[in-house]
């Protein structure tokens, strides 16, 4: 099979994109998505508080997915369900796999990589104890309450104050659990403000920030865990030690890209956020592969990962034109890209996605996202290329669970010098 | 009225449960879990050990060799991965090449083949990342890896096919002579009396085993019992055992690290063990451990902050950067230490009919299926049992669907559509793999279960995608409610009911 574009992946940004794309007039178009419907990890999420900047109201999780569907179906864009995508060449072939059509390749000349994150485990962080029931990530459990309408518990100890976290503290809660405490390692929370004050304050659910598991309790399924306060390297402090009885943990300790089929496909990425590393179009290294959305870097609203996917989304019609032009002049493609220049985290900025761009071919302006280092207050985002102050932000206050963001117009940039970006 | 039950569906009971098969006679396995494998045998480092570590003349070294010698045919039968990657003992010391001298010749005279020692140089082009303090190893080309999984349960369910039956979830917690008014645990004068080797056992009335759930009669016993030997033996011995819990807390890494090396790489062996090793399995991670701390309790089977930084340091001493980012799990085994420091195997003095397989700790899984035949001559020269005329002896695995050619699979989903259906994302597995599991003969019955006899869920995402879709398969092919699905032992259940 052949295909202009495959979108891996129809979660938000796979439907975003795949909308993107078939308004800059790409029609030979395929979703893959391995769930059993398109809306990705949304038709878990049925909070409300989604499409406040997309469509200016407060929708559920599923409904703010609906609303791309509709888009999607209404531009009869073909996607496949149930369908697992098993490897991605360097070539842009794509082997998958399903119940009706079996195991099959795809080549495609362009493709999306839309795959998601998957949540840290429990093994990842190393907690000791035993290894019983009753340990879920924040998101299975919220799968089980949401979807398949189980209680995995009823009294329950969160570790993380991730996003997922927060909101099944309170979802937990709503469905007559008790949640005794969150527990935070770092000193600030890794979620949005709204949500600690939305799912937490208002039910009295402490959090205790500086603090972890140091012990799982119970054999068969969980009986009670130790808390301990932990010092400024991350490590317990002796002495702090504090039971809680309960039959559940659940984890909210960090969202992680995956991108094991870019890896097959040899595409680059990023140590810092574990997704590919992409110029001002969001194309990753191997040409003609575009990433969008938390399998890119994780994001806090869904609403960014709509306008980033869309963007790769028009990259990859761009890409495709350009692609079908050279072909119809019947001329060999150049790829002669004026020499890159890059953004360079700076002082309290972990990483910026893209991580460079290319001044010359780039549209008239760039969003750079990226995410800080440490809660600070009063203080401002700055970009400077060289020695030259491009722009100024004041910001009241950022913090790393919030993702924040520049606008850089090309007018600002001059010669190849990096651009760095740093808070103030 | 069994001729032999066994107690345990450990990697020792599996095998001998297995070797038992193959002649007549009626056999039971007890297990307090849900399923075989649920102890010692899972926690482990799936080492084929060459058997240059135990005293020359010591059971540990007679059965190790033999267990080794048979083992790749036995996988190859077993239809079960074995990969003979050998393995180095590092010594960073002058004086460590001792050491290693000694085993070498140990190794000689137990009869490990092809053994030597290395220099720097020659340890590095083997193994790039080995500590840049590393000066010589013992180098064992016959060492080999095999899944301590797949090897119990393979030799369970040949045991099955066979018609030895399996009960789970029942503890033993008396053994008595009916014939006699019951003694008291640990004072069974007429035990001792009325042993006298050569008798048959079915002259002497057979056991009598209370367990959790009835009362079940035995000609004879095979004790298999793990940590839990001592408690079983004592019940009809004055000879008693004492077997201390010695725990190793492991660290498991992603298959990204899998080729950080590529032999089994162990440090200088202490009283207390082989040392902390390095590495790969037959799946492709890395493992990591283990430490040895003899503790009191036998489910203490929790890791600890203390252990798992032991390991983390004792591991650094030989092998350079490994890569802990890419730790998807952590877990604790408990060996089963006898005091005598060797395996205890074979009838018991003054309880004829019953024997022991006690203190298997490592070389244990290497040295399971050589316990396992000679505990089968014994039973089947006591009880005059004939072998029978057609036993199974092979099996086929449940189906792999990622090793399978493009076309195989293409075929296989046409088939079945199950296979075409992934669950497990990081392991690739299909429904149709979790159904095999479960239908096979000793079938999963648990979360766990499925895991061991697929991978489903052993992946990076450690079950947080595919536990909800997994717990669903079972329950359907099953018969049960979603909320009566259990990890693994009783009071293990996911779910406490349904939402409001």
């Amino acid at each position: 099979m052949e295909k202009e574009l495959v979108i891996i992946g129809g979660g938000p940004a796979g439907l975003a994109a795949a909308v993107a794309a078939y308004d800059a007039g790409v029609r030979d178009i395929l979703i893959l998505e391995r769930d059993e419907r398109l809306g990705g990890i949304l038709n878990q999420c049925i909070h409300n508080g989604f499409g406040l900047h997309t469509f200016k109201e407060e929708l559920t999780g599923p409904e703010y997915a609906s609303r791309f569907i509709k888009q999607v179906q209404e531009r009869k864009i073909d996607y496949k369900l149930h369908t697992m995508v098993l490897d991605l060449s360097g070539e842009k072939v794509i082997t998958a796999m399903n119940r009706k059509d079996g195991l099959f390749q795809i080549k495609a000349k362009a493709i999306i990589l839309a795959m998601g994150c998957r949540e840290r485990s429990r093994g990842a962080l190393n907690i000791p104890g035993y290894r019983p029931a009753g340990i879920y990530s924040a998101g299975t459990a919220q799968r089980l309450v949401n979807m398949e309408g189980f209680m995995p518990g009823k009294e329950v100890v969160i570790l993380g104050s991730g996003d997922i976290g927060l909101i099944m503290a309170r979802r937990m809660t709503l469905e007559g659990a008790k949640v005794k405490v969150v527990a935070e390692l770092m000193p600030y929370s890794g979620g949005l403000k709204r949500n600690i004050v939305q799912c937490l304050d208002d039910y009295d659910i402490p959090l205790k920030l500086s603090h972890t598991v140091v012990d799982i309790q119970g054999k068969d399924r969980v009986t009670g865990i130790t808390l301990a306060k932990v010092d400024e390297k991350g490590k317990p402090i002796p002495g702090t030690e504090e039971y809680y009885s309960c039959d559940t943990l659940l984890l909210s300790v960090g969202l992680l890209p995956e991108n094991e089929l870019s890896k097959k496909a040899n595409i680059s990425l990023s140590p810092v956020t574990g997704g590919p590393v992409v110029d001002e179009t969001l194309a990753t290294s191997v040409k003609g592969v575009f990433a969008c959305g938390n399998v890119l870097h994780v994001h806090d609203l869904v609403d960014f990962v709509s306008q980033e996917a869309a963007w790769a989304g028009k990259s990859a019609a761009a890409y495709l034109e350009a692609a079908g032009a050279a072909a119809d002049n019947g001329t060999i493609q150049h790829h002669t890209e004026s020499e890159p220049v890059l953004i360079t985290p700076a002082q309290g900025v972990r990483y910026t996605v893209p991580v460079y761009l290319h001044p010359e071919e780039m549209k008239e302006q760039v969003t750079v996202r990226f995410r800080v280092s440490g809660v600070k207050k009063d203080c401002a985002i700055v970009a400077y290329q060289g020695e030259t102050e491009l722009l100024r932000k004041k910001r009241p206050v950022v913090a790393p669970g919030e993702m924040e963001s520049v606008v850089l117009k090309k007018e600002m940039l001059s010669g190849n010098e990096d651009i760095r970006i740093c808070i103030e | 009225m069994y001729d032999a039950v066994i107690i345990g569906a450990g990697v020792t009971g599996c095998a001998c449960a297995m070797e038992l098969s193959y002649c007549e006679g009626k056999v039971l396995v007890l297990e307090k879990e849900s399923d075989v494998c649920c102890q010692t045998s899972k926690a482990n480092s799936g080492i084929v050990h060459a058997g240059y570590d135990a005293k020359p003349g010591s059971r540990k070294a007679e059965m190790n060799v033999r267990g080794a010698a048979g083992m790749e045919e036995l996988c190859r039968r077993l239809d079960i991965p074995y990969v003979k990657n050998g393995s180095l003992v590092i010594s960073n010391s002058e004086e460590g090449k001792e050491e290693l001298t000694r085993l070498l010749n140990q190794g000689k005279e137990n009869g490990v083949k092809d053994l030597q020692i290395l220099g720097k140089e020659e340890l590095l082009k083997l193994e790039p990342h080995l500590s840049p303090e590393a000066k010589y190893g013992l180098y064992a080309p016959t060492a080999a890896i095999v899944c301590p999984f797949e090897l119990t349960i393979a030799m369970g369910e040949v045991a099955a096919m066979n018609g030895v039956e399996f009960r789970f979830r029942e503890a033993v917690t008396k053994i008595t002579r009916p014939a006699q008014k019951t003694p008291e645990a640990g004072k069974t004068p007429e035990a001792g009396k009325t042993a006298e080797h050569g008798t048959t056992p079915k002259d002497q009335g057979g056991f009598r085993i209370e367990t959790t759930k009835g009362i079940i009669e035995t000609h004879t016993i095979i004790n298999a019992a793990g940590v839990y030997a001592d408690e079983i033996h004592n019940m009809v011995s004055s000879h008693k055992l004492n077997i201390t819990p010695r725990k190793g807390e492991y660290y498991l890494l992603d298959k990204e690290a899998g080729e950080h090396v590529s032999h089994t790489i162990f440090s200088l062996p202490t009283k207390a063990g082989k040392g902390v090793l390095v590495a790969p399995t037959t799946h492709g991670n890395l493992l990591v451990g283990p430490n040895a701390v003899d503790i009191g309790e036998k489910e203490g089977t929790n890791t600890t902050g203390a252990g798992l930084l032991e390991v983390l340091e004792k591991s650094s001493r030989h092998v350079a950067d490994v890569p802990l980012k890419k730790v998807i799990t952590s877990f604790a085994g408990l060996r089963a230490h006898e005091e005598g420091d060797d395996f205890i195997i074979g009838e018991v003095e003054d309880a004829s009919g019953f024997f022991d397989c006690a203190g298997i700790e490592s070389p244990g899984l290497s040295s399971a299926p050589a316990i396992g035949e000679y505990m089968a001559k014994l039973i089947s020269a006591k009880l005059e049992l004939p072998p029978k005329d057609n036993p199974v002896k092979e099996r086929k695995g449940v189906t792999r669907m990622r090793e399978l050619p493009f076309e195989k699979r293409q075929e296989l989903v046409k088939e079945n559509p199950a296979f075409g259906t992934i669950v497990c994302r990081c392991e690739e597995i299909s429904e149709g793999e979790i159904i095999e599991a479960i239908r096979r003969p000793l079938g999963a019955t648990t979360i766990d279960g499925i895991k061991r006899r697929t991978r489903a869920g052993m992946g990076r995402c450690q079950a947080g995608f595919c536990l909800p879709k997994t717990m669903e398969i079972l329950a359907r092919e099953t018969n049960q409610s979603i909320e009566d699905i259990q990890k693994n032992g009783e009071g293990s259940k996911y779910l406490v009911g349904k939402t409001k």
